[in-house]
């Protein structure tokens, strides 16, 4: 497994949020902490063995393509932040 | 008959009967809430009008003729389930004012069984932790001791059930979040097999992992709670299609026959003599039922705590995604969309929250992927298989519930020592058998004045619930832990 430290300025910025340096710090002690726990698995022989994302046999699911009551437009609007019209409202995401 | 200490199957018998309404039940248990709320702090939204006006509706329906399983019966959701038109947190400043526009399929089948929904309990943000004390909006105590933790995830519906403000509570287990919180608080706390209970309006944490179970008195009212939430819904692709058998009208009182699975690997994991002690008498109890207990083996179930904190967080980090303020919840303005994110996410998000999206961000991220998250993928797959040959020599599996009994506040700073409280439960959990801790004796902790709740885990074979919970059934009966002492808050003990 790797060992290098976590560049995590770089996964905050994957994971959208903003860190304080302060957080930038104790995260990252943490974090390398938690791999280092985490390292174990490389203890187990797993070359041959498949990867399990769930543990209940599955299948696709499908169904008919009928149309069903949803939630009305206004009860989801009400909750948005910000909205316009029909439309929830956000900065401007296109430049001028 | 003081009315907030009965049972569910009581109340929903007696209602039926027409010998009490579901008014009287349900003023019983919101005078109670009101009276120890400010000690117990169970519940993050307290449902007064909502409570009453459901009640008034199951008094007509059982006027009308309707037989109703939980007529009556007191419910807290955990406030990650969501129920139309009231506020549904998470316990995140994140979705501190969203209210749920729409309501859960758990929730909705306990409402049409005739549940009165109290209020909303107060959990671990986003059900990430093993204590309450990860809530950003609330703090909430252990009914047995004021001074320790009810658990967690699923803290408050534990500590509303314990302090008898709610007859029932849902909770949603990832890693052990019903059944540790039980085992705090004294009660039978029951994680069905993954995907028996719909998942549909529970907000997601780790999808492959969340899974929707009770929080009860007794086992029997954890198997008719069960009955009722359990079953095929369309509206969750990975619910479970295939027939559901009843588990509440038929629990055994003995345990003839049944092999019980002791775990080699978990026998030296020194939880402590007077632990020890309780857990070897649980298992003896269990011989003396009629079970024949066999030795079993789960060589990776030790790697269970390293896995599960790389899937989880996997997991999270998707399913978190979502929250960003643009459609629903907090918004942090900000000039451009990216900044917006940014500082909405780093406003609305508590400490354990930031850190298992980042943990899960890094663990998917190029080039760390095959390490880490599949890795993780492939030990998953070795648990489940320990499970499934230790299943070919017994029916069912006994073993401590938690680490330790419920401990004090602050008492866990290091985030990987609260992640070891779930050591015997997630295993269960990655392999997706159905699991509940049940109430198997007293211990006071090091430090600590009064005695608290010990509870043992047993655990099934997929879809094996009604064994599960006639195993459970039958040891509870025969030994009565439960039942040995009352909650220490103030209100409780002047009326006894």
């Amino acid at each position: 497994m790797p060992a290098d430290a976590i560049d995590i300025r770089y996964v905050a910025e994957l994971a959208r949020i903003a860190l304080t340096d302060d957080e930038v710090e104790r995260f990252g002690k943490q974090l390398g902490d938690l791999l280092e726990h985490v390292n174990a698995l490389s203890e187990l022989d797993t070359a041959s063995v498949p990867a399990t994302a769930q543990v209940i046999e599955s299948r696709n699911v499908s169904r008919e393509d009928r149309l069903q009551p949803c939630l009305d437009r206004e009860v989801v609007l009400a909750q948005a932040p910000q909205r316009q019209g029909g439309f929830f409202r956000v900065p401007r995401i296109i430049a001028e | 008959m003081d009315l907030s200490d009965l049972s569910a199957a009581a109340i929903a018998r007696e209602i039926g009967a027409g010998r009490l309404s579901a008014r009287e039940i349900t003023e019983a248990t919101l005078a109670r809430v009101d009276a120890v709320e400010p000690q117990v702090g169970s519940y993050l939204s307290v449902l007064h009008e909502i409570a009453r006006e459901t009640a008034a509706r199951v008094d007509e329906r059982i006027r009308g003729g309707e037989t109703l399983p939980l007529a009556g019966v007191p419910l807290a959701v955990k406030d990650n389930m969501c129920l139309r038109g009231t506020r549904t947190t998470c316990a995140s400043k994140i979705l501190e004012s969203w209210v749920a526009p729409y309501t859960a399929t758990a929730v909705a089948r306990m409402l049409e069984a005739g549940c009165v929904p109290i209020g909303k309990s107060n959990c671990d943000e986003f059900a990430m932790g093993s204590s309450c004390e990860n809530s950003a909006l609330g703090v909430t105590r252990n009914p047995y001791d004021l001074s320790r933790v009810p658990g967690g995830s699923s803290g408050g519906s534990a500590a509303a059930v314990a302090a008898y403000e709610a007859a029932i509570g849902l909770g949603s287990d990832t890693g052990g979040s019903i059944r540790e919180p039980g085992a705090f608080c004294n009660l039978v706390g029951f994680k069905p097999t993954y995907g028996r209970v719909s998942r549909y309006g529970l907000v997601a944490f780790a999808s492959s992992l969340d899974q929707i179970g009770p929080l009860a008195r007794s086992v029997e009212d954890a198997a008719l709670a069960y009955d009722v939430m359990a079953g095929h819904d369309p509206m969750d692709a990975t619910s479970i299609d295939r027939p559901v058998e009843a588990a509440a009208g038929a629990l055994p009182t003995d345990l003839r026959g049944l092999r019980i699975g002791l775990v080699r690997e978990f026998e030296t994991k020194g939880s402590g003599t007077e632990l020890d002690a309780i857990y070897r008498r649980a298992y003896n109890d269990l011989e003396k039922l009629g079970a024949v207990l066999v030795d079993v083996s789960l060589p990776t179930a030790d790697y269970g705590v390293a896995t599960y904190y790389l899937i989880a967080p996997a997991e999270c980090s998707s399913n978190l995604a979502r929250f960003h303020g643009v459609r629903y919840g907090l918004r942090v303005d900000a000039p451009d969309v990216r900044a917006m994110y940014d500082r909405t996410r780093a406003a609305g998000f508590g400490p354990e929250v930031k850190r298992r999206i980042l943990i899960g961000t890094y663990a998917l991220s190029s080039g760390y992927y095959d390490a880490y998250y599949v890795r993780a993928q492939k030990a998953r797959t070795l648990i489940a298989r320990d499970f499934a040959e230790a299943f070919a020599a017994c029916d069912a599996i006994a073993c401590p519930a938690a680490s330790c009994p419920a401990f004090e506040f602050n008492a866990k700073s290091d985030p990987y020592s609260m992640y070891l409280m779930d050591y015997y439960t997630i295993p269960m959990a990655l392999a997706g058998l159905p699991a509940l801790s049940v109430p198997c004796g007293w211990a006071t902790p090091e430090g600590g004045e009064v005695p608290m709740p010990v509870g043992l885990q047993l655990c099934a074979p997929l879809f094996a619930e009604r064994l599960l919970l006639g195993a459970a059934h039958a040891y509870e009966q025969a030994t009565q832990h439960a039942r040995a002492r009352k909650p220490a808050i103030a209100q409780l003990e002047a009326r006894s």
